[in-house]
Formats: C-alpha cells, structure tokens, sequence
C-alpha cells in the first residue's frame, strides 16, 4: 500500500461526554406523564467507544437522541466537553437505525450533506472523495440511494455522519437492519474508520455481541423491577484491544452474563445444563 | 490490516456484486421495449382517434343520424375553414388561450405560495386553513355574478376566475403533500444542521416536486373548466362564446368544432406541464 492513510483533512478532535441525572417523561395519550428514562449518570471519555445495551423500548433511542440535541431532558442534563448540548447541536453526528438518504440526490451529495456549513467547495469534494473510498463506495458516487443494497446504503449515511466531522459520532442500531453477515462487516468498517479517525462513539444496540465487538465499555441499560424508567443497571469493560477475537472464551462468558443482564436464560451450568464440548476437533 | 486497505477491500467485493447485479439485470444497452418506442407510442395513442374519426365519418354519411344531430368531418372542418377565413378562429384561440395562461400563472402562483405557508407553519395552517376551505367550498359558478358586479363583462371577470379555479387544486396538494414530507428525513435534515430555507430547498421541496406538477396539471384542467364557464355566460369572443354563440343560432358543426379545439389546446397545454415535468425529475430525481 503506498497510498497516503486516510487521514482527516481537519480532524476535530474527540470530546468527552459527561450525563448527569438525565431523565426524560414522554406525555401519555391520557394526560399523565410516563417515565422513560430517570437518573441516568454516565461519563464516556474522549475517544471512547460506549456500547448502550438493552431490551426493545427501554429508552436507548431516546437517550441517544438527547445526546445529539434531537430531544430534549425533562431532567439533567448533557455536556460535551463541559458545554451543554444545543439542540441540533453541530458537534454530534447521527447516524440513524435507517440510512435517511435523500432518494433524489447521489450518493456522493448525500454525503455531502453532512459537510459542516461554510466548508470551501473544493475541500468538501475531496473530503467526500475520501470518505467514499474510506467505505468502499467510490465506485458509487454517482448512483442513487435506492440504486445501491442496504448495506452501502447504510455504508453513505455512515460516511455522511463522519463527513460533519464529529467530536462525538452517536450510532442508533446503524447496523440493526443489515442481514448477519453484512453486519459483521460494518462492525468492522467503524473499527477500522475509528482507528483513523478516533472520535468519541456512543453506540446503541441490542445485538451482545456487536458491543462486545466494538465497545471499550458496555452500558447496560434497563428498568430495576417495579420502579417506572429506565436507568443503567451495569457497566462493563470489554476486556481485550480491538479487533477482538470472535470466538474468545472470555468474551462467550461476558455475553452469557450481559444476555442475563438482559433477562435472557443461558440455558447453561446456571440451570445444571452440562457444559457441552460434543463438538469433535478436526480431523473428526 | 490498514484501513486503505479494508476500503479497498470492501470496494473490490462491491464491484464484483454490483457487476452480478447488472447481469440480472440483462445486457446494458438492451433495447427499449417494443411498447416503448417511439413510432408505436404515437401510432398507438393516435389509433383510437382515427378510429374514432372513421365512425363518425360512417355514421353521419350513412344517414342513420341527421346532419342536424351530427355533422360529418366534412361540415366541420368547411366550419373551421369559414371562421378561419373571416379572422374569427385565430382570434377566439388565442383569447381563450391567453385568458387560460394568465388565469392559471395567478392561481398556481398563489396556490403555490398559499400551499407553502399552510404546509410548513402550523400558525399559517391554524389561521388560513379554515377560511381557505370554507372558501373552497363555494362552487365556483357562484362567484360569477360577483366578479361581474365588481369587474365587469372585461378580461378581469374571467381571469379572476380561472384564476380561483387554478388556485384551490394547486393549494390543496401543495400544503398536503409539505406537511407529510418524511419527518425522519426532516429530523436527519435539522441533525445535518440544515434549518429555514436551506432545509426547505433541500429536503421538503423536492421531496414535493412531484406533486407540484400533478397539481399544476389538475389546474391547468381546471383552468380550461373555468374558461367555459366564464365564456359562456358573459363575453363577445373565445371558444366558449363561440359555444354558446352556436347553440343558440344551432350551428351544430361549430359546437363540434369548438369542442374538439378545447380537447386539442387542453391536450397541448397538458403537454407542455409534461416538458416541464420530465425537466424538473432530471433535475431533482
């Protein structure tokens, strides 16, 4: 390879991101207020990738959604780098569950999009070009959103997200609607874009293994019993450096106990469940 | 491994599903459709016409129906050739033409702009909708004595009407179709910092450019409605003069005429909201 590295052309860098109480009340169709989130404490340092980790409906969206200015606290609140976040606050960037392209523009001008307000015509184009090929969509520029698979759909509007050149990239399940095999590709592709551009990443999923992939930290979020809203019931530091072995022992045991975390029977020792090893080495 | 190189990576197995792709697809320079040619199209659209044509021509010379009940082709057509000659034919075309164009670039104007305001603020929705609708309600002939009383038997009668003719298809669809433009594309628009006018020109106007131009063409059809109804109850020339004019001195073949010109100048008017279609999807699609 004698390529130049694909590095930013004006990297911002990675700020720290500080939640304090958050909480958040959504009205109910019959006037009263229902708790979605309450008393969410979280530090996430610069350059840190925090999965958030939890059942459908525990408030993940929301909370990220707070996060880049989408929506707003009814208590606490979040800073970046020690500044409160402004409503559709220009150091996030979103990258969405769906792509959210614009269907009539090309892909090359979807990521466009993303450019901060006020970049030089000619400094956008090239960092669009760099972009595209960071993804593996050069070949693409030119084609529409719905010319293009899901997964390169999803690929631009990743590409749109990095493209505002964010002190914080918040993902929303960005890799939830790809099939299994695709997905584990884009898991790779963010490692190797946060390697060259090591922003600070809020990740929400609710595939185990996609945060134990990809996240220094692990966020388990969820709802303690009887009270109403959730809050982060376990934090947990994947072990290891990136990229992680997919098959590691210690990873399988840290999934069993982050899927019990999640209500989910590992049907294992716990429940005298003998420890299977059926499985002949090779040459069987 | 690098990240250059995973890119790279990534776009060389791209390429080759992109490539499986297309041969799904069939051979890029596949012919048009035999439906899609160019010749058949016009032949095809032009069949039903001429056969239509032939009929009547059948019928009216067979002498099953009387002249007076339906003219042949012939009467027609030496109709057209009389008023042509005496000046009149040109003279009726272009007025009614003229009074549809002015009538609908006034309607469609403020339908836009009525339609604009509506669909994007909800303080314009709150205060114009109501009254818009109620407005709205109101068949149209029953603005006719009014515009005559308060601007007389002149163009500005009939253009004013034409006008809310125009008005009310553009305006419906336009705020419509604002307000249902895609609110995750909207929210992923305002997250990428877009706000105003700049998210208006980016986002919600093409996503209603479509719209737009089937609304034009609704009120371009209405513009023509309204132009007979405002020709035949007051004025001196235009297509539906010429059409009210005949039914009481029982120029049946003029009738006919008049009736296939309107079909014609509708067809063509429709026509050229289609250049202007197929213009703005290569521009926005």
């Amino acid at each position: 390879m004698t390529t130049a590295p694909a590095a930013p052309a004006t990297a911002a860098p990675a700020a720290p991101v500080a939640l304090r109480g958050v909480g958040r009340a959504f009205t109910a169709p019959d006037g009263g207020t229902r708790d979605v989130l309450r008393g969410v404490d979280l530090d996430v340092e610069a350059g840190e990738i925090v999965a958030i980790l939890g059942p459908s409906g525990c408030g993940k969206s929301t909370l990220l959604r707070i996060v880049a200015g989408l929506d707003h606290p009814t208590s606490g609140g979040v800073a970046i780098d020690e500044a409160p976040v402004r409503p559709y606050d220009v150091r996030c960037a979103v990258g969405f569950q769906e792509p959210r392209l614009l269907p009539w523009r090309s892909i090359e001008k979807n990521v466009a999009l993303g450019l901060p307000r006020g970049t030089a015509r000619r400094d956008g184009r090239a960092q669009v070009a760099r972009l595209l090929e960071l993804v593996g969509l050069a070949e693409f520029a030119g084609h529409r959103p719905h010319e293009v698979s899901g997964g390169m759909a999803q690929r631009a509007s990743l590409a749109r997200a990095l493209a505002r050149n964010p002190e914080v990239l918040l993902l929303d399940e960005p890799f939830g609607a790809l099939d299994a095999l695709t997905r584990l590709k884009m898991q790779d592709l963010l490692l190797d874009v946060h390697a060259a551009e090591p922003t600070t990443v809020l990740l929400v999923t609710h595939d185990v293994d996609e945060a134990l992939q990809l996240a220094d930290r692990i966020v388990l979020l969820g709802s303690d019993g009887d009270a109403p809203g959730a809050g982060i019931r376990q934090t947990v530091v994947v072990p290891g450096h990136r990229p992680r072995d997919r098959g590691s022992a210690e990873l399988a045991e840290l999934r069993g106990r982050l899927l019990d975390g999640l209500g989910i029977d590992r049907h294992g020792a716990a429940r005298g469940i003998q420890a299977t090893t059926t499985i002949p080495h090779y040459p069987y | 491994m690098t990240t250059d190189a995973a890119s790279r990576t990534i776009a060389r197995r791209e390429r080759a599903s992109a490539a499986a792709s297309v041969a799904d697809r069939g051979p890029a320079r596949e012919r048009p459709r035999f439906t899609s040619r160019r010749w058949f199209r016009i032949v095809g659209g032009a069949l039903i016409p001429l056969a239509l044509l032939a009929a009547w021509q059948v019928v009216s010379t067979s002498g099953a129906v009387p002249v007076s009940q339906l003219p042949s082709p012939e009467m027609v057509w030496l109709a057209a050739v009389d008023l042509a000659e005496r000046g009149l034919l040109g003279l009726y075309v272009a007025i009614s033409t003229q009074r549809v164009f002015i009538g609908f670039a006034f309607g469609a104007l403020f339908g836009l702009l009525a339609g604009a305001v509506v669909g994007l603020s909800r303080l314009g929705d709150v205060l114009l909708s109501p009254t818009l609708g109620a407005v709205r309600a109101v068949p149209s002939l029953a603005w006719v004595p009014l515009l005559i009383l308060w601007f007389g038997i002149g163009e500005d009668s009939k253009v004013i009407l034409i006008s809310i003719g125009a008005f009310f298809p553009v305006y419906t669809i336009v705020a419509s179709s604002l307000r249902h433009v895609d609110t995750r594309l909207l929210e992923a628009g305002r997250a990428f910092g877009l706000r105003g006018a700049t998210l208006f020109a980016t986002v919600q106007l093409p996503a209603v450019v479509p719209s737009v131009i089937a609304a034009l063409r609704l009120a371009l059809a209405q513009a023509w409605l309204f132009l007979v109804a405002a020709e035949l109850i007051a004025s001196s020339m235009g297509l539906g003069f010429l059409l009210s004019d005949s039914g009481n001195s029982g120029r049946i073949d003029r009738i006919f005429l008049a009736i296939i010109l309107l079909a014609v100048l509708g067809k063509l008017s429709d026509a050229l909201v289609g250049l202007l279609e197929r213009w703005a999807v290569r521009r926005s699609a």
